[in-house]
């Protein structure tokens, strides 16, 4: 039954869930806790099985295989309305010929708790709302439904509540208010929040966790810079920010680091920040920890150098500029350089080394044929 | 402005047209009574007075009203009901049954009515009040049909999803949340189905028997003498679905002043 819960909303377990659809699989055996108080972001490229996710949660779709767990209770086989889970659907989904009132004490309502009403403008003032009470949804900005659609849901301290793309059809500049209003909201209620986004930037700045979906798998899961920082696969290393990554062999295996050899170029990678330390690895580093430099730097320890190249492509995109250097044997590495001075540091055409401390690389667990299979994306 | 006067001339001509039956019709129910009612004799209430005063004009009257509300509303909701599943769900035939649903509407009246009169026969059924019924919801679907299904069309599927997930059972779902969004369809189709069933003439003849509908009494009357009365019943007809449309417009105006007053 629809249950109340505490204020720190219930834990979340998905065990072994498949989901097949007829002619395709969604979801592949998907093992995922979520815990009680946190803001929990699925994040993947359309058709990854994120939002199927979402359903199966909400009890919209149910499982092929497999257990889902709320606040410790096996909920699998129940009905949406029993399930004490609220949804801020994507559209919104608000009753048309409902007042906002109305709409917000819909659910309350439906649980026969007393005093819908004074509840519904109580959630209504938290959203800052509650002098537009009186009005049909149809009268309401895209992002005054959005914030309706959340008090209906939070108005009845769901122990999960579950956000799909919820930010989806606002303009960019009220998005990035509503996702910090979304998040001081999470932290007011001590809800756990179930977030589904393909926003990558919306899943970094708002959630404790997030998870990297594709394919119906979780790629990799952990706190945002986590993800950022250590990116364990080719698919997380791009589709969460951008990459540069290169593919060699492992040369040597020191005690602390191990060394991949790129177009002739030896380059080290610290042992605790690479998946794998031997065979053809993948290793990668990000392209604002790149140092462009126009001469050939001396060698030294704890530092990787690659050149020279020529500069094939100069962006300006204010706050950076993003070069593009043609490396031969390697390929094309993107190097971002904050605008420290006015201009472009070097132009097209100039040949140009990149060189990035040995701790900021990274090597991915991919072997050959996953790398083939995320390119495929 | 210039006035452009060729239109509003046209437009006098064409309501002219369009009105003057209703007019004679609704003019000839004052008529001094007499055996026939075809020459004015000169202004008189007593029609009205006496608006019950031949038996046979109200039990068809009442025959048409009796058939035009069952008829309607069986096709009401089956037609609802149908809507929804050609809308919500994929199954086999399903293309193959929306055409079929057309069908009757495509199909010229006189072809339904003596298939339909001949399939009675040939299942023995009796024909009467039942078998206008049962053609009568038949022919009202289609309609139904057509117009529902616009309306679940537009209805965005998360609405429902939104009021399961929040507590509502399936039955809340549908009275609270799906019925009340479709209602403007449905009674839209309600009264196109009413005025196709008390209207309805050449089905009807066909599948009646001996039972007297108000359009087939009157056919049968015209024969020999019309008698006023039936005027009468028609004006009062006429005039309630006018009044019925000006109380719809006066309280949607009404609703958009409110809602104008509230923003």
């Amino acid at each position: 039954m629809a249950g109340a819960s505490d204020d720190s909303g219930a834990d979340l377990e998905l065990v072994g869930i498949t989901k097949q659809f007829p002619g395709f699989t969604a979801i592949e055996n998907l093992n995922l806790t979520i815990p009680a108080g946190s803001f929990f972001a699925l994040l993947g490229p359309s058709g990854c099985g994120k939002t199927t996710t979402l359903r199966l949660v909400a009890g919209l779709e149910s499982p092929t295989s497999g257990r889902i767990l709320i606040g410790g209770k096996d909920v699998t086989d129940t009905k949406p309305h029993q399930r004490p889970v609220n949804t801020v659907f994507q559209s919104y989904a608000l009753f048309p010929h409902m007042t906002v009132l109305r709409n917000v004490a819909f659910g309350v309502s439906r649980r026969g708790i007393p005093d819908p009403l004074g509840r519904a403008h109580e959630a209504l003032r938290l959203v800052e709302l509650d002098h537009l009470a009186g009005r049909r949804p149809a009268q309401l900005s895209g992002g005054q439904q959005q914030r309706v659609a959340l008090a209906r849901a939070i108005v009845n301290r769901p122990a999960l509540l579950l956000l799909d793309e919820p930010l989806g059809a606002l303009d960019l500049k009220l998005r990035r208010q509503m996702q910090l209003e979304l998040k001081s909201i999470q932290d007011e209620v001590g809800l756990t929040f179930l977030h589904v986004t393909h926003d990558q930037e919306e899943a970094m700045t708002m959630a404790d966790t997030v998870a990297v979906m594709n394919r119906g798998e979780i790629e990799q899961m952990g706190a945002p810079e986590e993800l950022y920082e250590l990116p364990k696969t080719a698919f997380v290393a791009n589709f969460l920010g951008q990459s540069n990554l290169f593919t060699g062999p492992v040369v040597s295996s020191g005690e602390n680091s191990i060394i991949v050899e790129i177009a002739g170029t030896k380059l080290e990678v610290p042992k605790e920040r690479a998946q794998r330390h031997s065979g053809t690895v993948t290793i990668g580093v990000r392209p604002e920890k790149l140092t462009l430099l126009t001469t050939r730097p001396v060698a030294a320890s704890g530092v990787n150098v690659l050149g020279p190249g020529v500069v094939t492509d100069v962006s300006f995109s204010g706050v950076s500029t993003q070069y593009l250097v043609e490396m031969p044997g390697v390929g094309t590495v993107t190097v971002f350089a904050q605008n420290m001075v006015f201009g472009p540091v070097v132009n097209r055409g100039s040949e140009v080394w990149v060189s990035w401390t040995v701790e900021h690389g990274f090597g991915l667990a991919d072997d050959e044929r996953l790398e083939e299979r995320s390119e495929a994306v | 402005m210039r006035r452009n006067w060729g239109v509003g001339i046209y437009s006098v001509l064409i309501l002219a047209l369009l009105l003057i039956p209703i007019g004679y019709t609704i003019v000839f129910s004052f008529n001094i009574p007499a055996r026939t009612n075809v020459t004015w004799r000169g202004f008189s209430f007593d029609n009205w007075i006496n608006i019950f005063a031949d038996p046979r004009v109200v039990a068809a009257f009442v025959t048409s009203i009796g058939v035009g509300l069952l008829a309607t509303l069986a096709a009401a909701a089956l037609g609802t009901a149908i809507s929804i599943a050609l809308v919500r769900f994929r199954f086999r035939f399903r293309t193959a049954l929306t055409v079929l649903l057309f069908l009757p509407m495509a199909t010229p009246e006189v072809v339904i009515g003596s298939g339909l009169g001949s399939q009675f026969l040939n299942l023995g059924v009796d024909k009467g009040l039942g078998t206008i019924i049962v053609a009568h919801i038949m022919f009202c679907i289609s309609f139904v049909v057509i117009t529902v299904r616009a309306r679940v069309s537009s209805l965005d599927p998360a609405i429902e999803e939104a009021g399961r997930d929040l507590y509502a059972s399936p039955a809340q779902v549908w009275w609270r949340i799906t019925f009340p969004l479709l209602l403007p369809g449905i009674v839209a189709a309600a009264l196109l189905s009413f005025a196709l069933s008390f209207d309805d003439f050449i089905i009807t003849a066909f599948v009646r028997g001996t039972t007297e509908t108000f359009p087939t009494y009157i056919y049968t009357a015209a024969v020999r003498a019309i008698p006023a009365q039936a005027n009468v019943f028609a004006s009062v007809i006429f005039l309630l679905a006018i009044v019925l449309v000006v109380a719809q417009q006066l309280s949607a105006a009404a609703r958009r002043r409110q809602l104008a007053r509230e923003g």
